[in-house]
């Protein structure tokens, strides 16, 4: 009985996240991934920034929604995660001579634990909602003032690193090595979660992010796997923080401790289509290029850009509330309906 | 010592007062609308502009043009909220929490556009020297503003306990459908509970302007201290956000005299993870879940 329940609800699930993956959306993707592999050669080290801009925070929407997309656990704290990535790795390299490729997995082990930490005390204390989000955001804050007020940590001033073109710690001579790497982050990370998605383990996420209560009734331990999205996803957040230290060569708590870096998480992930897998890719390649585009066209008036990127935001919230993916399946829905017999297998997920 | 004891005990229940103002606006909007306003902070910084622009252009006291000042934050309350939050009202959290943040980003931008980012500050005259009561000095702008906020809180207090829209706001906060079945009109009882819920933000922002500098990002920093007081007191209840906003102000002011001013900060988010985690109903909240 309880099996049979569990079938059913995964069915329903897989069903309504397998119409995602159609063949127009791969021939999209695929179209996107060469125009990547390719751009180092055609396009300019000004668009180069850009395009590593968009894979860099397609990534970092990608762990978000590892765990608030798939697992439903709304993290608006994802800064922590970032920050501490990219303080530890920065501090062993600059410190301790420590290559910044192994720095990175001791910033996974850190944030980590970090996140274990956060987790163990809101889902013990059962937190949901927008009381955890407001957990995740006080906890960013306190690494915030922490790192600003501590010396070791080179407090307000922040970590710079010297420019050393050398892939060895993780600095390449060309921005074509930027574009690869962090390309090969992005591709990894997609593909993880595609194959999360199709094990019982992603399963038991969906299920705990649309009713948690029916999940726990259903048998899944739902403390033990909030537990490893939050964990997985604050190692894999960890990442891009190492990643960005080493392509800015600069970080100081008020660049990767803030809330806009959690915002940078949520934004493509929410445009693109929440616990999708390829959402944050398309919300990441519209937000960055209008980002851009209203900081080159808007910069006569300070502050002019942000006004506009604002306004698309809260207009696109409104007209597309499932996101791209979501406007796009509904549309593409409809025009099966006319078209065909009506073959009603799927009810709507959010 | 115990001078300065009792001095940052007057400062910090003083600017208690005006943060349990702005608290007690992100509490009614999350009571009614269960929507944690994360524009609040850039709401604050508009009061404090709108008080600002009158004081420059008119020569206007902030404390005179103080109707204005909330009526024309209640009318942008109310229309933010017509225009952006009702569409959305029933979307998940993150698309609204993202919303709020997309509002925060337009209005301090905005005020960017508006009035440069050059630091502004409003002197009045007569009101710079502090009042004397031998060692102790109390600062006569923020002296004010905690009788105004006083005020302000009562007049909230009295609006929801004693009018009819007041009885609408207060049972649609508790039961939403059961409000609908009565016959009250949800859609407009949040759109009055966000404009007074902007309105306090404004107010407060207005009484801090001739306290602080002004600048478009400076509502920030009062932002999360909202949100911790608002929890702290039981999110949907005003006194209680009055009773946290005087307890935390309090308790800035001596952290900060005990361990210096940005450490004082952690105290107040450790206290604000610890109230989350144990009691996240608020001092006064019935059941810890």
């Amino acid at each position: 009985m309880e099996k049979s329940l569990t079938k059913s609800f995964m069915n329903r699930t897989t069903k309504a996240q397998g119409k995602r993956l159609s063949i127009p959306g791969l021939i999209v993707m695929l179209i996107g991934l060469v125009f990547v592999i390719v751009s180092p050669m055609i396009l300019s080290n000004y668009r180069l920034n850009l395009v590593i801009t968009i894979l860099r925070i397609a990534y970092l929407a990608q762990c978000w929604n590892l765990m608030s997309g798939y697992c439903g656990q709304f993290s608006f704290g994802h800064a922590a995660f970032f920050g501490i990535g990219a303080y530890t790795s920065s501090l062993l390299y600059t410190e301790l001579g420590v290559s910044p490729w192994f720095g990175m997995f001791v910033g996974m082990a850190v944030a980590g634990v970090v996140g274990a930490i956060i987790g163990v005390l809101s889902f013990v204390y059962n937190l949901k909602g927008d009381y955890f989000a407001l957990v995740t955001l006080a906890f960013a804050e306190i690494l915030r003032v922490i790192t600003k007020n501590t010396d070791f940590l080179k407090a307000a001033q922040g970590v710079s690193i010297t420019f050393k073109k050398n892939w060895k710690v993780m600095q390449f001579p060309t921005k074509a090595g930027f574009v690869y790497f962090a390309l090969a982050l992005l591709v990894l990370i997609t593909l993880f979660l595609f194959i999360i998605q199709r094990t019982k383990m992603g399963q038991y996420f969906i299920a705990i992010r649309e009713n948690e209560d029916a999940a726990r009734a259903l048998g899944i331990n739902v403390f033990k796997f909030k537990m490893i999205a939050l964990i997985l996803s604050a190692m894999l957040t960890a990442v891009a923080g190492t990643f960005y230290s080493q392509y800015y060569l600069h970080i100081d708590p008020e660049i990767v401790f803030v809330s806009s870096v959690s915002v940078d998480a949520i934004i493509p992930c929410i445009l693109g289509g929440v616990g999708t897998v390829f959402g944050p890719i398309v919300g990441a390649f519209i937000i960055e290029p209008v980002s851009e585009l209203t900081n080159v066209y808007l910069s006569g008036l300070p502050g002019m850009n942000m006004v506009t990127y604002g306004l698309i935001l809260v207009v696109v919230i409104i007209a597309l509330p499932h996101g791209v993916l979501g406007f796009v399946d509904s549309i593409s829905k409809k025009l099966g309906k006319k078209a065909t017999s009506p073959k009603t297998s799927g009810e709507k997920e959010a | 010592m115990a001078v300065s004891i009792t001095q940052s005990l007057i400062d910090g229940l003083l600017m208690g007062g005006v943060y349990a103002l702005a608290a007690l606006g992100v509490s009614l909007i999350f009571g009614v609308m269960k929507i944690t306003n994360f524009a609040h902070g850039a709401l604050i910084t508009v009061g404090m502009f709108v008080a600002y622009f009158m004081f420059a252009q008119l020569g206007v006291s902030p404390y005179v043009s103080l109707p204005i000042t909330i009526l024309v934050m209640f009318l942008l309350g109310y229309g933010i909220q017509k225009l952006t939050i009702n569409p959305i009202i029933t979307a998940p959290s993150h698309n609204q929490l993202l919303l709020t943040q997309g509002l925060s980003i337009v209005l301090e931008n905005l005020l960017l556009v508006l009035f440069t980012a050059n630091y502004k500050s409003i002197s009045l005259p007569g009101f710079d020297k502090a009042i004397k009561f031998g060692a102790l000095s109390i600062n006569k702008p923020k002296l004010i503003a905690f009788g105004l906020v006083v005020l302000a809180s009562l007049g909230v207090y009295l609006l929801l306990q004693k009018t009819d829209i007041g009885h609408a706001i207060s049972a649609t906060s508790v039961q939403r459908e059961g409000a609908t079945l009565m016959g009250i009109k949800v859609e407009r009882i949040n759109a009055i509970a966000f404009g007074i819920g902007v309105a306090c933000a404004g107010v407060a922002g207005a009484l801090l302007a001739p306290i602080q500098y002004i600048s478009p990002t400076v509502g920030e920093g009062f932002q999360l201290k909202c949100f911790v007081i608002a929890v702290f007191g039981g999110l949907g209840n005003i006194w209680g956000a009055v009773v946290a906003g005087l307890i935390i102000g309090v308790v800035e002011s001596v952290a900060s005299l005990a361990l210096g001013g940005s450490w004082s900060e952690m105290v107040i988010y450790l206290i604000f993870i610890l109230v989350l985690l144990f009691k996240p109903t608020g001092l006064f909240g019935k059941k810890t879940r």
